[in-house]
């Protein structure tokens, strides 16, 4: 199902963290040929993990394998799009404790059709929690067609020739069609964001 | 109770020092009509910074009792971002229980309601109402003010880092130009829909746009921004 867990937690389930960072690296290393760097492990960390950010997980049913995650920080404090691709939006920032960056939106290969729409679900559930504006996102151009798919495609405030950063809501229609898709009950959502935030 | 912080707004736009936070804490105690308003920064050399209406004798024995180890409020929010209600804390230690028990002896109520705070390079504080009332008041209470209480808690942060002399204080680069495209509409008097229209955006886009502006600019609401935006020369109309 769906875990909301901050990194400093994360690090209690060490089985879980390793699966998601592993699958972090074969998706933005080796498949999207993003320069992010890989330890020894094979893990994928970056700057923005020694944040204490947030991870949207979505799990087996044992909770300690990775099906598909993304993670969340308040844009008030450092941010990938900030720091890194301010270009992008014209050369200025994205600032307020109501819009969250979300980032490394990640699949794992062993997740089927309805993993990325319950992430995006999940997303949507917490902006709403919060009374939150909007996420901005870091996302490669070749995953605009996996949100399209899911109906639930971002707006694009700027790209490059890989690179897009985007704006996510989320209206009532999207999360319909996302829970549709992802074939969960919301009520089972509501329960893990009640047990978990 | 819409706009309970406009009044208030003015006491923390005035604020010169950190006495001017705490009448500022005191009157937004008495416009919220709850028992407590509290904001606190420990800062990464581990120093304490802050104000609000506990009792002196509270805070001073909290530091003697070196609580900080054992506040479920700041184990359970310290580095983390999403405002908390108390009664989602871990209150199920000894330790934490008893320490809730002096606390309501020293004048807290039993309901509290905190917002954690991300600022620039990881700057970490926390801002907290405090009241004593039954869970559904409390409830209707943090789901009504959610939103405002947000936003108070990081523009008293953004003084906090001012009157610091941080050099990483507020924003760190100014409006970007969309930004300054949407406030220029704004000022000179369109409507969202219309602003929307002219910059070829969707409303929600040029939301996030005022959102950001206002952020940046230390203002409360999107006409104060407007003004803000006009005294400080990033817009001319």
């Amino acid at each position: 199902m769906i875990r909301f867990i901050y990194a400093d937690d994360l690090d209690d389930n060490p089985i879980l963290r390793d699966s998601m960072l592993r699958d972090r690296a074969v998706q933005f290393r080796h498949r999207l040929g993003w320069d992010v760097a890989v330890d020894r492990e094979g893990r994928e960390r970056d700057q923005y993990d020694a944040c204490n950010p947030l991870y949207v997980i979505a799990t087996d049913e044992t909770e300690r394998c990775h099906l598909g995650s993304m993670r969340l920080l308040p844009t008030t404090g450092p941010t990938m799009v900030n720091d890194h691709f301010s270009d992008l939006l014209g050369g200025g920032s994205v600032e307020s404790p109501f819009i969250w960056e979300c980032t490394r939106f990640c699949l794992s290969p062993q997740a089927d059709s309805t993993v990325a729409a319950l992430l995006m679900l999940a997303g949507g559930k917490f902006l709403r929690a919060f009374d939150l504006e909007s996420l901005v996102g870091v996302f490669d151009l070749s995953m605009l067609r996996v949100y399209r798919a899911l109906g639930a495609s971002p707006e694009v405030l700027g790209k490059s020739n890989e690179i897009g950063v985007g704006l996510w809501h989320f209206t009532d229609d999207a999360q319909a069609r996302l829970a549709r898709r992802a074939r969960v009950d919301v009520a089972q959502l509501d329960a893990c964001f009640e047990r978990d935030l | 109770m819409a706009n309970w912080y406009d009044p208030f707004l003015q006491t923390l736009e005035d604020a010169q020092d950190l006495a001017d936070l705490q009448t500022a804490s005191e009157q937004l105690r008495d416009l919220l009509n709850i028992d407590h308003v509290v904001y606190h920064w420990v800062s990464a050399s581990g120093e304490q910074y802050g104000c609000g209406t506990y009792d002196p004798n509270w805070v001073r024995h909290y530091l003697e009792q070196d609580y900080l180890r054992v506040d479920p409020v700041i184990l359970g929010c310290y580095q983390r971002f999403h405002p908390a209600d108390w009664k989602r804390l871990d209150w199920s230690s000894k330790a934490a229980r008893a320490f809730m028990k002096d606390a309501i002896k020293h004048g807290l109520g039993n309901q509290g309601y905190s917002i954690p705070i991300r600022g620039p390079k990881g700057q970490f504080a926390l801002f907290t109402v405090n009241h004593s009332s039954d869970d559904a008041f409390w409830t209707t209470f943090t789901e009504n003010h959610r939103r405002s209480l947000i936003l108070v808690a990081y523009a008293f942060n953004q003084k906090a880092l001012e009157f610091e002399g941080s050099a990483d204080r507020g924003p760190q680069k100014g409006l970007s130009p969309r930004e300054i495209d949407a406030m220029t509409l704004l000022a000179v008097g369109y409507s969202r829909a219309q602003a929307a229209t002219a910059l070829s955006i969707s409303e929600h886009t040029l939301r996030v746009y005022i959102e950001s502006a206002r952020f940046k600019l230390g203002a409360m609401n999107t006409t104060h921004a407007v003004a803000r935006a006009m005294s400080q020369g990033f817009i001319v109309v």
